[in-house]
């Protein structure tokens, strides 16, 4: 019969379930998931970390902090989370998922634009009209979203040619010589110095961006999670930090 | 033969692993299917964001599909026809932007048609004209990944052809033209009608080629995944929604089919 064979798959496949589970004999990761911003600084911090825990492995996850806090909502196996607003560490909170938050570093925005600045940009008030091509992040992403806030801030608008879903998105387009323009926060300038140059926004100061640590609810590993967000909060995370270009929270 | 009972008498090592299967790729769509609002759905559809990306979509889709099929039968003629198109490497050539990741597709595209690309450098330095981030550049992103499904299709097609119906035409006098409009078109007629549907579907669902080449900008380049991947940071249910129609368009469309793709029209 087949509803024997199905009865049959149907145990197979809860076997094949359960024999994910981790047998805690194994070496240990710990799962950190940091806004793109984040990647140099905390791929130097993850360093320093695995340098001081024999053992333990740190696994980075970059990526935008929205689809970051979307998958720690959707019960992704992480156990540290830094977001590049506090809005999106906002939502992972009211859902339950995030054990004290708290700020660790601010960046703001600056104007990149190809080696030799092509298209002789000055400043924000070059961004409008159509003879810039300007990549800027989407209002959905915290990037965009401090970019929407400094535009009102200082009353200019940009024409941008995209609205792209991350911030190293539009680097790579101005790495690429593919736009004139783009918006990004200082420490992207700051970390491909060689290959872009900077036009700095003297308003950005205005709104600046707050960068948020947590552990997560679920965590299996919470004082390893624990020592991690102290290594970030303490002197030897804030050096990093500063030396990649971001301020004090 | 009923075919419930062919299937309860294979053997459980065929069974099982091919039920698992089934369950594995039914299941992410179920998720999805579970977790859309279908309360808000009629709403969350018809909002001037979602008609913008919808239509550019349709648009897209449609001239990706006309250019894959000007130039892809042509090209599926030629593979099938001429000694130095036969070789294996313009068919590794045609069949790699199916298992190229399509954001290498999209890096590619940047490094022929971007301003600082092969043929884009030329375009821009000697008519001041630049292809990515314009709707043309979605177009062409779509056109590159989903063509490969018309050719095979209709080369397959081509290949399982009996060619002595071509003779006997120019035998008794047929021009070639005549022979390939009269005879060759409409003995693969079904076959081009599903590669063209099948592309159509994969240029309507194409993403990180659009992305990486074309950008995203509402009513431009924001095809719809690429609104399905904007509205995931701000609202999931509409992200889902969207997803769900995506879905269904690529249900109707295989079921349509009915399996006639990549291996020719069977008789």
């Amino acid at each position: 019969m087949t509803a024997g064979r199905v009865a049959v798959a149907a145990a197979a496949l809860l076997a094949l379930a359960g024999c994910g589970s981790p047998s805690g004999t194994e070496a240990v990761t710990l799962n950190v998931s940091a806004a793109s911003s984040l990647t140099e600084a905390f791929t130097r911090i993850a360093d320093e970390f695995e340098a001081d825990h024999p053992g333990i492995s740190v696994a980075l996850n970059f990526a935008g902090s929205s689809a970051l806090a979307e998958q720690v909502n959707a019960g992704a196996p992480v156990d540290v989370l830094a977001t590049a607003s506090s809005e999106t560490m906002t939502t992972v909170s009211d859902a339950g998922n995030a054990v004290d938050p708290r700020p660790f570093a601010t960046n703001v925005l600056t104007i990149v634009v190809p080696s030799g600045n092509p298209a002789g940009v000055s400043g924000l008030a070059d961004l409008s009209g159509s003879d810039v091509r300007t990549a800027i992040c989407a209002p959905e992403v915290p990037c965009g979203a401090a970019t929407a806030a400094l535009l009102a801030a200082t009353g200019e608008s940009v024409d941008a040619v995209t609205l792209d879903p991350d911030v190293k998105s539009v680097l790579a387009r101005v790495v690429a010589d593919e736009v004139d323009a783009g918006i990004v926060y200082v420490t992207d300038a700051r970390a491909t110095v060689d290959k872009v140059d900077e036009v700095p926004i003297p308003e950005a100061g205005t709104a600046p961006t707050d960068y948020l640590v947590t552990r997560v609810i679920d965590s299996g590993s919470p004082d390893l999670a624990d020592d991690f967000i102290a290594l970030v909060t303490g002197p030897t995370g804030q050096q990093v930090l500063r030396d990649a270009g971001f301020g004090p929270s | 033969m009923n075919r419930a009972a062919a299937a309860a008498r294979q053997p459980w090592y065929i069974a099982v692993p091919g039920v698992v299967a089934v369950a594995f790729l039914a299941l992410p769509l179920l998720g999805l299917l579970g977790q859309a609002p279908w309360g808000g759905m009629w709403e969350l559809l018809t909002s001037e964001e979602v008609l913008v990306a919808l239509r550019l979509s349709l648009t897209t889709s449609l001239a990706a599909t006309a250019v894959a099929v000007l130039l892809g039968i042509p090209l599926a003629v030629l593979m099938t026809r001429s000694r130095a198109f036969g070789g294996g490497w313009v068919r590794a050539l045609v069949t790699l932007p199916l298992i190229l990741p399509p954001v290498v597709g999209g890096v590619a595209l940047l490094a022929a048609f971007g301003r600082r690309g092969l043929a884009g450098q030329v375009l821009f330095e000697g008519f001041g004209i630049q292809i990515p981030f314009t709707t043309v550049a979605v177009v062409i992103a779509e056109a590159f990944v989903a063509m490969p499904f018309l050719v095979i299709t209709v080369e397959g097609a081509l290949r399982s052809s009996d060619r002595r119906f071509e003779q006997a035409a120019a035998t008794l006098g047929a021009r070639r033209w005549t022979v390939f409009r009269r005879i060759t078109l409409p003995l693969i007629g079904p076959s081009i009608a599903a590669g063209a549907v099948l592309c159509w579907a994969r240029a309507l669902g194409e993403f990180g080629a659009t992305l990486t080449f074309a950008g995203s900008f509402p009513g431009i380049t924001r095809t719809m995944p690429l609104a399905v991947y904007a509205a995931l940071d701000v609202d999931r249910s509409q992200a889902i929604a969207l997803s769900v129609v995506l879905l269904l368009v690529s249900v109707l469309i295989l079921v349509g089919l009915r399996g006639r793709f990549l291996t020719g029209l069977r008789r």
